[in-house]
């Protein structure tokens, strides 16, 4: 198969599990969440691959997932505790744990093939040259199977917690008098959240990771008022950013990762402008037509 | 719906039940129980603690000290004999989401760990969308209802619990004429039904035409017991101090008109 093929293949997995859990972050009002943590997982992989001396995909992934219950921790903790406000301790704790990473990469891993520079701009072009192997056999590229693991990983957390995760997005405080876990579905989101990072970024970085996790859920939210038909439509949202993201490169010869984030902000953009319910033309039409009536009936 | 009417445990109690924020007490040494069948308001002036009390036997906030026991039993045995109904700001209203769907929220306390709503639970939540008058709204997304519509939502969630007990925090704040009838009947109607129901009140004027009893509450409990015994001037003077003269209720009263001019 084509190594177009597999880019936008994988470019769909990332926006559909990067959809899935960034929907809840974004009705959480915790939208910059997923920025955060992606950059504060860097100490946690680093330190994962210091330990096992590989770049196996596992350890990276328990390593992210352990720092990004870490950041999600320290957050609350400094907003309790330290008296400051959400965004304030956000700021403070995913900067300070991003710098510690970029500190160990340089100090402890200056030699082999892990900088940030690829952290921050993977290349999607790129993922299709690492192949898995099943002995001799060619399985594909190997971010197509990590990406299809994730995938199905969040499909299956968002069906089973799915009344879990939305009333403890929209109303902690019944969540905790029936008796649910608010805390615990936090970090359980927040952990999903930090593994979906992770098992992105390596294939088109964490920019595109930030983008894919916030821009598709938003529109879906301004295109329906149901839950389910807002994850549904994020996640063919990414779908449709990751094949015409992969046109508009090949057209402009330019970074499929960046296009791809690009065409996620241009269907955003229309969803604002056209939306049925929220689009700014369509309200605006339907002013038009309530003052004409108004005057109608005036005359 | 049975009454246990040979051990008389009350509904609700609270021992020496202390809260504090940022060690700042917000409600002190409170011992009090809630009797059955009854509408009980609670009342007092701004910060008094009303919600906090509200939370605590709900045990969403952490307890200082004191203990909350719901039929005689720690609230973590028996949080499904209680339904909640939380102050409408508390909440999101522009959610995806639809009233019926938030009626049948109502219902989780009820599912296993990833057991879905089922039709009866869906047929429990229509019906009590219809017992505050919603029923035709069941599919409109939440934003699109008036402030007194929401509330009436929130109390439909609250009725979909099918519990003994009803905690309700400011049901009536900034809902029109029409929602407050309809939330007056609906507590006569779970009164007589045999259920208690705790409102946190702002509205004096009416806590004797609306309430049986009265907790009168201002950082410690001031005075809880019948309407006409507890609903003096002396222990009104009592819980609000100085503070309960004609510029207070004016001031009261602008700041209604304000609630409900922004619904």
């Amino acid at each position: 198969m084509s190594d177009g093929f597999w880019i936008v293949l994988i470019g769909a997995l990332v926006a559909g599990s990067c959809a899935l859990v960034g929907c809840f972050l974004v009705l959480r009002r915790q939208a910059l969440m997923g920025d955060a943590i992606s950059h504060a997982v860097l100490p946690g992989i680093v330190i994962a691959f210091l330990i096992t001396h590989s770049r196996n995909t596992l350890p990276m992934l328990i390593g992210a997932g352990a720092l990004g219950l870490f950041t999600a921790f320290l957050t609350s903790a400094l907003e309790r505790h330290g008296r400051l406000q959400a965004d304030a301790s956000l700021g403070v704790t995913f900067t300070w744990l991003f710098a510690l990473g970029v500190i160990l990469v340089s100090a402890f891993t200056g030699h082999v093939d892990l900088d940030a520079e690829c952290v921050l701009y993977g290349e999607i072009e790129y993922a299709p040259l690492y192949r898995a192997f099943w002995g001799e056999i060619d399985l594909g590229p190997r971010a197509f199977w990590v990406l299809l693991g994730v995938t199905l990983a969040n499909v299956l957390f968002v069906t089973l917690g799915y009344k879990q995760l939305k009333l403890c997005a929209f109303d902690p405080g019944l969540a905790a008098a029936v008796g649910i876990n608010a805390a615990l579905w936090h970090y359980l989101l927040m952990a999903f959240v930090s593994i979906t990072t992770v098992g992105a970024f390596e294939s088109v970085g964490a920019i595109l990771v930030v983008a894919l996790l916030i821009v598709p859920p938003n529109t879906a939210y301004l295109l329906t008022d149901r839950l389910w038909a807002m994850l549904t439509l994020s996640v063919i949202l990414g779908a449709l950013s990751s094949a015409g993201g992969y046109l508009l490169a090949s057209a402009l010869d330019s970074s499929t990762s960046a296009a791809i984030a690009v065409v996620s902000g241009m269907l955003f953009i229309l969803a604002a402008l056209f939306s049925p319910a929220h689009g700014a033309v369509p309200r605006y039409l339907r002013r038009r037509r309530l003052l004409a009536s108004a005057e109608a009936l005036a005359d | 719906m049975t009454l246990t009417s040979s051990a008389p445990v009350a509904p609700i109690e609270v021992h020496d039940l202390t809260v504090a924020y940022h060690h700042r007490p917000v409600l002190w040494d409170v011992d009090a129980a809630f009797p059955e069948s009854k509408l009980i308001a609670v009342v007092g002036p701004n910060g008094a603690g009303k919600s906090t009390l509200i939370k605590a036997i709900m045990g969403l906030v952490p307890l200082a000290s004191g203990e909350v026991r719901v039929f005689g039993k720690p609230v973590n045995e028996t949080r499904r004999l209680v339904a909640y109904v939380p102050q409408r700001e508390s909440v999101d209203w522009d959610f995806p989401t639809t009233a019926l769907d938030v009626v049948l929220m109502g219902r989780y306390g009820h599912l296993s760990l990833f057991g879905r709503p089922r039709k009866r639970d869906r047929e429990i939540a229509r019906q009590s969308l219809e017992k505050v008058g919603m029923q035709d709204f069941a599919h409109r997304q939440i934003s699109q209802l008036s402030g007194g519509q929401q509330q009436r939502v929130f109390l439909a969630r609250a009725l979909a619990q099918q519990t003994r007990v009803y905690l309700m925090d400011e049901p009536f704040a900034g809902v029109d004429a029409a929602t407050e009838k309809a939330i007056v009947a609906l507590l006569q109607e779970l009164r007589a039904e045999g259920c208690t129901v705790v409102v946190v009140h702002h509205d004096l004027q009416s806590v004797p035409e609306y309430f049986d009893s009265v907790m009168l509450l201002n950082l410690r409990l001031v005075a809880f017991g019948d309407v006409e015994s507890t609903f003096t001037p002396e222990n009104l003077h009592k819980t609000y101090g100085g503070r309960l003269n004609l510029l207070t209720e004016v001031g009261e009263k602008l700041r209604r008109q304000e609630w409900n001019a922004r619904q």
